[in-house]
């Protein structure tokens, strides 16, 4: 157990140097991809408490990530100079807000009413966001500056895309270990016993739907967090990405990279946009690079129902 | 007095009156989408995301036959038959690997497949819409307005098509398969009933009915990869609604949630009437969880 | 214990099965065997592997070892639908007569198969109505509002549709009434009478001892006695110690 042990820790300081270097030798167009990979996968991952841990598969994250999104753009629009922590700030108190909301109706239903009630939530957050033109910016979403990376009455300079870069892969790694922690505590041990048996869990005494509500909130704060890092890089915020696909996406990065690990769903993340990078490349912008990923989808979740990292770990331990 | 008569005075009941052949005519075919839905969950647990895009694959090819025919109804005959084929197919290699596994896999299978579909008719058939041309062009007057006896029919067959299959149900020896294989999987089985082929053949009649509810819905809308998103949507909504599993149910959800829409598009926009929907679907959540139309629940 | 009126092949031929429900090993490698028309009892306590072992010939759980044959021919793994084709009726622990279907429908699913003509689907209604004339009455009545006793004469009626060569019965005078009873012992005496094979799993030792040719005794997964029915009564030392109390 000592020996596995470090030997995690090896592989996570060698994991995290690549990605600290990696800025500084890659072009420009593969260090934003790099940091979007980063963002992508701490979506997932935030998913992946659901899913791998809790057992639910959820299609509202896009909800999460969207209102994480437009809360940093209320943030950034509304004060000036835009501040980055309260971008933050905001952010978080949007995904709250919704995922306290969507927690509240969908937990008490069984998984498969579970995941089309959170699918159908997340559709009514779009069609929301996208007629209240006033407040959204309706179809169009909203632009807005980046801020500057700040420590409050310390230091302030702004972002450059190397700046940028550490600074998410701070948080990520940051959320990934706070969520390792969470995962591996008791309350983590109680979400993968619902996971296997929620009657014998509920027998036992717990209050599933207590701790339900509370992965549920737990994985939107994430997935939100996720959406205020999203505005930082991009600039804008849009209803697109509150659209349910976003969820299907990120339910796809879960399950390509492996559920319950945590990792998985960033490696899952990382595999299936450079794959759509590559088939775009390879065959032109208007490729449907959907159909082939789609295919691929299919066939692990028939053939390699643990994922990339568990087809890896088997691998491994030939 | 004055006020009162003023007030029955100012409902637009020529207004109520046509939103309400409006929603008959959608509760319909939202019915025959929804039935095939909700008969896929409640023989075979498996919640078909890709629904919808059945129901645009139908459309699609409703496009096509019209287009090289020139017939309607021989259009709609051959797209329900040919996806009811391609549905038997998708359940055989996708659907049948999976049997046995938690069925959270089946929904992610099918929304692997929807994206598939979607993206294939994207790439076939372009972003632009298509037209259906219906049928039967004559109107009749109905107010001011000339309403399309076309939308009647739609009505009428979305029945027909719902009430034939409710008969296959009753009678017929498939239909005692498929209620012996809904009751008691393993029990049909050991009566010799060929379980593995049922639940094909009832995946490939959901599709069937998918398409078929997508050309007849054609006409009114055009045709295009999105169609199948909208209506998937709203098809789950009116399946929880009605109770999942709950043919009568779906049923009388599309019926009372389209009704309920066309009314509120009398004063708000058409894309907001859709919080209706949501709505009911909230409130039913809150209060009646197992479905509005399902007897209380025990 | 060698056993007399077997012909050459046996009818039902279980040799070392062993079966698995997920990770707990239930059969430790069980034999047995039925001949033609041959009624065998199967007795033991609770949980010794008894229904998992009918389960595992009627094609419901596969095994993991071990082999089944019918007829010579090999069966394990092979799925239920084809195994009651090829003529192995099986009437479970607590009945599970469809519910909602009528008592007609019920039959029907036995009774509609390939290659049977109507006049012999009749034929067969009618022999199943003359034993029990109760179901005739009931007819059209769903299969849930019949009393425990009707349901238990649906299921082997149920069966009979099958024309099987042999049928699986798992307890079916569990729960009923001394009547009923001695009607499944009319009904199992019948269906010797018309050369159907038997398995009969039973908790009711007198009865087994008075309907079976042979019986064998479970206990732990595995079959531990074999003999002839004749061979032993109620107060054996045998059946003391292995399914005594």
């Amino acid at each position: 157990m000592k020996h596995s042990n470090k030997t995690y820790w090896i592989g996570f300081c060698v994991v995290l140097t690549v990605l600290i270097v990696a800025p500084l030798v890659l072009p420009e167009f593969w260090r934003r991809f790099l940091t979007e990979i980063l963002i992508w996968g701490l979506l997932a991952m935030s998913s992946d408490i659901l899913i791998g841990y809790t057992g639910m598969i959820s299609f509202g994250h896009s909800a999460f990530f969207g209102l994480g999104m437009y809360g940093a753009a209320a943030a950034l629009l509304l004060v000036s100079p835009p501040n980055m922590w309260l971008a933050i700030i905001f952010g978080l108190a949007g995904a709250a807000l919704v995922s306290l909301f969507v927690a509240f109706f969908s937990t008490r239903l069984r998984d498969i009413y579970f995941a089309i009630t959170t699918l159908i939530f997340s559709q009514i957050f779009y069609v929301i966001i996208f007629t209240w033109t006033e407040v959204t910016g309706g179809e169009n979403g909203l632009a807005f500056s980046r801020p500057r990376l700040s420590i409050p009455f310390i230091y302030s300079v702004p972002f450059t895309t190397e700046t940028l870069h550490w600074f998410v892969l701070a948080v990520v790694t940051a959320c990934y270990l706070i969520l390792r922690r969470i995962t591996q505590s008791p309350f983590g041990m109680v979400l993968q016993s619902i996971r296997e048996n929620e009657p014998r869990t509920r027998a036992i005494g717990y209050p599933v739907e207590l701790y339900k509500i509370v992965a549920v909130m737990l994985s939107g704060l994430f997935a939100g967090l996720a959406g205020v890092l999203y505005a930082i890089q991009n600039k804008f915020a849009a209803p697109d990405f509150v659209y349910f696909l976003v969820s299907g996406e990120t339910v796809i990065f879960n399950v390509m990279g492996g559920i319950g690990t945590l990792v998985g769903p960033i490696v899952g993340a990382g595999f299936f946009l450079l794959l759509r990078e590559l088939l775009s490349r390879l065959f032109g912008d208007q490729f449907p690079y959907l159909i082939p990923l789609g295919f691929i989808f299919i066939t692990m979740i028939i053939f390699l129902p643990q994922g990339l990292l568990g087809f890896a770990r088997r691998w491994l331990n030939r | 007095m004055d006020a009162v008569t003023q007030f029955f005075q100012s409902i637009p009941y020529d207004q109520i009156i046509i939103q309400t052949m409006n929603g008959i005519v959608t509760g319909m075919i939202l019915a025959l989408v929804a039935s095939g839905l909700t008969l896929i969950f409640g023989i075979m647990d498996v919640v078909n995301f890709a629904h919808g895009e059945l129901f645009m694959l139908g459309a699609y090819i409703g496009v096509i036959v019209l287009g090289a025919t020139g017939s309607f109804w021989l259009a709609l005959i051959l797209a329900s038959l040919i996806v009811a084929l391609l549905g038997g197919a998708m359940q055989i290699i996708t659907l049948r690997p999976l049997i046995g596994r938690d069925p959270l896999t089946t929904i992610l299978a099918t929304f692997g497949i929807s994206l598939i579909l979607q993206n294939y008719a994207l790439w076939q058939f372009g972003p632009s819409s298509r037209k259906i041309n219906e049928p039967i062009t004559a109107h009749f007057n109905l107010f001011y307005l000339e309403y399309p006896w076309y939308r009647l029919v739609i009505a009428a067959l979305s029945a027909a098509i719902i009430g034939s299959f409710y008969l296959f149900l009753k009678h017929g020896k498939f239909g005692v398969w498929i209620r012996a294989t809904t009751q008691d999987r393993v029990m049909a089985q050991a009566m010799g009933i060929p379980v593995p082929w049922v639940l094909t053949g009832v995946f490939a009649i959901g599709a069937g009915m998918a398409a078929a509810s997508g050309v007849l819905f054609g006409p009114l809308v055009g045709v295009n990869h999105t169609m199948g998103l909208d209506w998937v949507l709203k098809a789950f909504i009116v399946v929880v609604v009605g109770g999942m599993g709950n043919l009568g149910g779906s049923i009388a959800a599309a019926i009372f949630i389209s009704l309920l829409e066309s009314y509120a598009s009398i004063w708000v926009n058409p894309s907001q009437a859709v919080i209706v929907s949501f709505v009911v679907l909230i409130l039913t959540l809150l209060f009646r969880p197992t479905g509005l139309f399902v007897p209380t629940p025990k | 214990m060698s056993t007399n009126g077997t012909t050459s092949q046996p009818l039902v031929l279980v040799e070392d099965l062993h079966t698995y429900y997920g990770k707990s090993h239930i059969l430790h490698g069980v034999s047995l065997q039925v001949g033609p028309g041959e009624v065998v009892g199967l007795l033991g306590r609770n949980g010794v592997g008894k229904s998992t072992t009918l389960k595992s010939i009627m094609g419901l759980v596969t095994p993991s070892g071990g082999e089944i044959r019918l007829d010579g021919r090999s069966i394990a793994g092979m799925p239920a639908h084809k195994l009651a084709r090829l003529g192995i009726g099986y009437v479970p622990e607590d009945r599970r007569i469809f519910r909602l279907l009528t008592v007609m429908e019920n039959l029907r699913t036995g009774l509609d198969r390939n290659g049977v003509t109507d006049e012999r689907k009749a034929a067969l209604l009618d022999k199943v109505f003359t034993f029990f004339p109760v179901l005739a009455e009931r007819r059209n009545q769903a299969g849930g509002t019949l009393s425990g006793g009707e349901q238990q004469m649906l299921a082997i009626a149920r069966a009979m549709m099958l024309e099987p060569k042999i049928i699986l019965l798992d307890e079916p005078t569990e729960g009923l009434m001394p009547r009923m009873v001695s009607q499944i012992r009319t009904i199992i005496d019948v269906l010797h009478r018309e050369n159907v094979a038997i398995l009969l799993v039973e908790q009711n030792v007198p009865l087994t001892l008075e309907a079976s040719q042979r019986v064998y005794i479970m206990e732990k997964g595995q079959v531990r006695h074999h003999c002839a029915a004749s061979e032993i009564d109620v107060h054996d030392p045998i059946i003391k110690q292995y399914l005594g109390v």
